[in-house]
């Protein structure tokens, strides 16, 4: 459980650790909570010849909200995301998922940035991204790129994120009607199925929704046959309607030890109408 | 091959440096350079939470942490609770409330708690029961644990 010998550079800019990023191409690894990281570096899956420690950087730090857009820093913990009053009071979706991230010590060291950018199929924040439509600003070496969470998430592990880019926050408009919903495995925490839901209501009638399963697929990614069944939709009466296709919509399904494809089918649909009337209820 | 790096981390009060090979984990540099075997390895997967110390006043597993990552930060393991001959609250719980049996998890579930009743000084059952849950005891079955968290959470709100 050693893992390979690297060489170590803590940045103390942002614009320092995208030069260092340019001089170790390929060999290079952003380390920051190092909680996806480091495991795997333990077990001799991941070897990079140099590790450049962004965690500490104060310009990757901070949550914001303004004019109603909230803004996170990529080297945010989950703890404080969960302790936030802004995220609390204006999007508590967010600080509710990073609450139920793993256990305190995962969340005292693992920030929002790694999380995003390593995309394990089973992490919760993904879908919570998407649902709410957030914006991933990426910074390279050719300035800033913002994608959108939805095209962000690519495939098991894997984001739009170039070798040379860093993630240095997300932002998103302030949602309180949203709500996210899994099935974890007991032991990890991971999300065998988590769904969340944005709604869009007018009194009872949801006029329209975002909808975003992690842990069922391969990445996180949008329900969009329950955004559309959603719309124009009686709350939270109509959610169990408007969710129980969730499942079969889905093209790829993991199967493991924790749960077969078919049981992942079904429990997207249980988590999504739990999610939908949680995200209906708050309203 | 990296060169080694110099370290200083404040550990229970007490500043340390070293020069460090960039690899080497911080309960490694905890318990085979300073000798403080009080922080255990258990599992070495981050999921066990034996290795549970303090890095900069949060619960940390520190087999999930290179020791070059704490280079100016501060470390509080086992060793550094108790007030010379006086226990720690939490230690106190864990003694009055047979807390443990063979006591391997114990100091990471002490490590944890700490953290636990700093963000919570008057938890429910539940709130103990999640908060420990990143530190596994395969002998109490939890209950004296939470008993002796409950314990030093009464004794800490008298003091």
């Amino acid at each position: 459980m050693i893992p390979t010998a690297f060489e170590y550079r803590r940045a103390g800019s942002v614009a320092e650790a995208l030069s260092l990023l340019q001089e170790g191409g390929p060999e290079a690894k952003l380390l920051a909570g190092g909680h996806s990281l480091i495991p795997m570096m333990k077990q001799r899956l991941a070897e990079p010849g140099l590790l450049i420690d962004i965690g500490g950087l104060d310009e990757l730090r901070g949550i914001q909200e303004d004019g109603g857009e909230i803004a996170i820093g990529a080297a945010m913990t989950h703890a404080e995301i969960a302790a936030s009053d802004v995220l609390r009071a204006q999007a508590p979706i967010v600080a509710e998922t990073a609450a139920n991230i793993g256990d305190a010590q995962v969340r005292n060291r693992g920030t929002i940035g790694g999380s995003l950018a390593h995309a394990d199929p089973g992490a919760d924040l993904p879908a919570v991204m998407v649902a709410l439509d957030a914006t991933i600003a990426l910074l390279g070496p050719n300035g800033e790129r913002k994608v959108q969470a939805e095209d962000f998430f690519q495939d098991i592990l894997t984001v739009d994120l170039a070798e040379d880019e860093i993630v240095t926050g997300v932002c998103f408009q302030a949602c309180r009607s949203a709500a996210y919903a899994k099935l974890e495995q007991r032991a990890s925490k991971f999300a065998l199925v988590g769904v969340a839901a944005a709604l869009s209501l007018d009194g009872g009638t949801c006029s329209s929704a975002r909808v975003a399963v992690t842990g069922a697929s391969s990445h996180a990614q949008r329900l969009s046959g329950v955004e559309g069944a959603l719309a124009g939709a009686s709350l939270p009466g109509g959610a169990a309607d408007a969710a129980s296709g969730a499942g079969d919509a889905l093209d790829f399904v993991n199967e493991d030890l924790h749960g077969s494809e078919e049981y992942r089918r079904a429990m997207t649909a249980v988590f999504a109408r739990r999610a939908i009337e949680a995200a209906a209820g708050r309203s | 091959m990296s060169e080694p790096v110099p370290i200083t981390i404040n550990v229970n009060g007490r500043k340390r440096s070293a020069m460090v090979e960039a690899r080497l984990l911080l309960v490694h540099f905890l318990r085979e350079s300073l000798n403080l075997t009080g922080t255990h390895v258990g599992c070495d997967t981050s999921q066990c939470g034996a290795c549970t110390v303090l890095l900069d006043g949060r619960s940390t597993k520190s087999c999930t942490v290179f020791a070059v990552q704490a280079d100016g930060s501060e470390v509080q393991t086992i060793e550094g609770l108790a007030d010379g001959d006086e226990l720690h609250p939490l230690q106190d719980g864990f003694w009055e409330e047979h807390g443990l049996q063979c006591g391997y998890c114990t100091p990471g579930m002490i490590m944890s708690a700490v953290n636990l009743l700093e963000d919570n000084p008057a938890p429910s059952e539940a709130e103990i029961r999640e908060g420990i849950s990143g530190n596994i005891c395969r002998c109490t079955g939890y209950q004296h644990i939470v008993n002796a968290i409950q314990h030093a959470a009464e004794r800490m709100a008298q003091s």
